[in-house]
């Protein structure tokens, strides 16, 4: 196991007292895989992958621990994980686009990097000159500012920054949600690229946009309001998904060659449970169909079949 | 079906900032109706122009040259009450629903506003009924909106309150810029389905998306706008069925998809081109080839943005019938 996240809980601490937007959350990730971890706007999707890799001011951690290759991940402390970034585990936050220093050619930026990361190695360089022609992108693009370059290739230098040093994980967070749909395919597709070559071990994709995560993830992760919903392969997961929120979620996206005419898409009525404040039991309760009287407790995030976990009693029963 | 609206010839020029005044040209004489009635999407990648044309269209931008004919009248030439009058028939709402209402007020403050332009004799009961009518036509409950703040409501229930906002006026045009680009995909859904009730009910709309499938979903006709240049047009399911120009061809293989990969499309869209050489990664890929890296190996599909301001003067390339109701640029412009 690459990585093995047990009971995490992450809060933002709020003047009206914490607001807990990742809850008891347990999933592992294999050697090699990429994990899509996917959920509506508010989820906690993004808190939970950028709390694997840096707690900012706000963040506070509540309980659990991460594995990384059997090791411990100490996140709770944020001077203890400075050696571990970018060597072990590596964050393309969200909006990367604008991660770039503007005042910095990007040469200088990364030298900078690295030399606060204490990599003096020549060789790294020689390794960054090969990948960068390997993405596709001119030798000169180090010579360039960031606004010189345009949103793919953006996107693409970030993506050969935060795996330069191989790390074991990656977080990949809303890589490519700002693309046109060419360059949304050329990134994604160079993701799958970059763990083939084993640059990253292992991947963890967020992204709001599922029919992106049927393209490039091996296994999906469905999060809701703060919880894990269900954690299956792509392929189960888009086939046969288990959890009622899954269900219509899948069946609200269009696709091509879908006609209003002929299919009649439903959205899903309601909106998430507030967090600061959140309901007892299943937090889909309200919105769901289906739900009845068992509901009102928590329902166990289970395995109901090999890889398959579902947080949902219907399902599990 | 007559035309509502005519776009005759729209060209549009930004200047850049650069020395010697170099023009970006954004537009391309693109020339288009929107019947009444009926959804025209207009579909592009970011800097394709096509939110410059919305913008023309409702008046917020002017065209370098061209016209855009409303009831057999430029739009250009109107002014003060006939401005006002337009206004009434033609309506926008844009992507961020977010960044539309000011945070200070309340929401429905935006309906105020349409009132003191437009409805400043109304006596206050019928105008409480006008909104109430038009919360129910974008199936909003008036209680759960009416007196909140912005951020006491969702992203698709401030979206639906801009829509119900022009449905106070007589609009017979609404230009839908990406309106649903920034909301959650179960509310999304919603939005179109609104937008295809409304068209039952007689509204035009042009519908402006980077996102094909929206654009496949609630469309009648499409427009495909490369750089400042149409591409293909014609019948929805014509476009999306036969798509024949190669840039539509390839955005279609680009789309993520549910139920198939990217790599299947691709040899489904080769054999659909009678087999010819559409690229390098083509049929080997499909064929389970060597593992050459598909993103670089697609490279040169899309090549860095090429200076743009050479093309300015430069006509587009003539569109040719190829089916009925299906217009395709005779090269890659």
């Amino acid at each position: 196991m690459s990585v093995r996240v047990d009971h995490l809980s992450i809060a933002y601490r709020t003047r009206s007292g914490d607001v807990c937007p990742v809850d008891q959350v347990s999933f592992s990730v294999a050697d090699g895989e990429i994990m899509g971890l996917a959920g509506e706007s508010g989820s906690g999707k993004s808190t939970l992958g950028t709390s694997l890799v840096y707690l900012d001011m706000r963040m506070k951690h509540l309980g659990g621990s991460v594995e990384l290759d059997g090791r411990h991940l100490p996140i709770d402390d944020n001077r203890a994980m400075r050696p571990y970034r970018m060597k072990q585990v590596s964050l393309i936050p969200q909006y990367a686009m604008s991660a770039l220093n503007p005042t910095r050619r990007i040469r200088r930026l990364i030298a900078d990097l690295l030399r606060s990361h204490g990599v003096r190695d020549r060789e790294v360089m020689t390794e960054l000159n090969r990948r960068i022609a390997l993405v596709g992108l001119d030798q000169d693009v180090l010579d360039r500012y960031s606004f010189e370059l345009s949103g793919g290739m953006r996107q693409r230098v970030t993506l050969l920054i935060s795996t330069l040093l191989n790390p074991s994980l990656l977080i990949a967070d809303e890589v490519t949600s700002a693309l046109d749909v060419s360059t949304q395919r050329a990134v994604g597709e160079l993701l799958i690229e970059f763990r083939d070559r084993g640059f990253s071990k292992s991947l963890i994709v967020i992204t709001h946009d599922l029919a992106i995560l049927a393209q490039v993830a091996d296994t999906i992760t469905v999060m809701y309001a703060g919880r894990l919903a269900e954690k299956a392969s792509t392929g189960t997961l888009i086939e046969a998904p288990l959890h009622p929120y899954t269900q219509l979620l899948l069946a609200s996206l269009p696709e091509v060659g879908a006609r209003h005419d002929q299919v009649t898409l439903t959205g899903i009525p309601g909106r998430p449970p507030s967090l600061a404040n959140p309901p007892d039991g299943c937090r889909f309760r309200d919105r769901c169909p289906f739900a009845f009287d068992r509901c009102t407790t928590v329902p166990p995030f289970e395995e109901v079949a090999p890889g398959h976990f579902v947080a949902c009693w219907k399902a599990a029963a | 079906m007559t035309s509502l609206l005519r776009i005759d010839q729209v060209s549009k020029l930004y200047r850049t900032s650069n020395f010697g005044g170099g023009v970006v040209p954004a537009l391309r004489r693109v020339s288009f109706d929107i019947p009444g009635g009926e959804v025209v999407t207009l579909i592009g990648e970011s800097g394709s122009g096509k939110t410059t044309l919305g913008r023309i269209v409702l008046r917020l931008t002017a065209a370098s040259s061209g016209q855009v004919i409303f009831s057999g009248q430029d739009i250009s030439a109107f002014a003060g009450p006939r401005l006002r009058e337009y206004y009434r028939q033609v309506q926008g709402v844009f992507q961020d629903p977010f960044s539309s209402y000011n945070p200070v007020y309340r929401a429905d403050r935006v309906f105020e506003l349409v009132r003191t332009s437009y409805f400043p004799h109304l006596p206050g009961p019928q105008w409480r009924d006008k909104i109430e009518a038009a919360l129910r036509a974008v199936a909003l409950n008036p209680a759960d909106v009416l007196g909140r703040y912005p951020h006491q409501l969702s992203g698709g229930q401030q979206q639906r309150l801009l829509i119900a906002r022009a449905l106070l006026l007589d609009v017979k045009l609404l230009v839908a810029d990406e309106i649903t680009s920034m909301l959650d995909a179960s509310t999304r859904v919603d939005i179109l389905n609104l937008l295809i009730s409304l068209k039952r009910a007689g509204l035009a709309i042009l519908f402006i998306t980077h996102d094909l499938s929206l654009g496949h979903y609630v469309s009648d006709r499409t427009v495909i706008l490369r750089r400042g240049v149409i591409v293909e047009m014609g019948d929805t399911v014509e476009v999306f069925g036969h798509p024949r120009h190669p840039y539509t061809r390839n955005l279609l293989t680009a789309v993520p998809e549910l139920h198939k990969k990217w790599r299947r499309l691709d040899a489904e869209a080769t054999a659909d081109a009678g087999g010819a050489a559409r690229g390098p990664d083509g049929p080997d890929r499909a064929a389970g080839g060597p593992p050459t890296s598909p993103a670089v190996a697609r490279r040169g599909r899309w090549p860095a943005r090429t200076p743009r301001a050479a093309e300015a003067l430069e006509p587009p390339p003539p569109l040719v019938p190829a089916g009925p109701g299906h217009l395709v640029a005779e090269t890659d412009p």
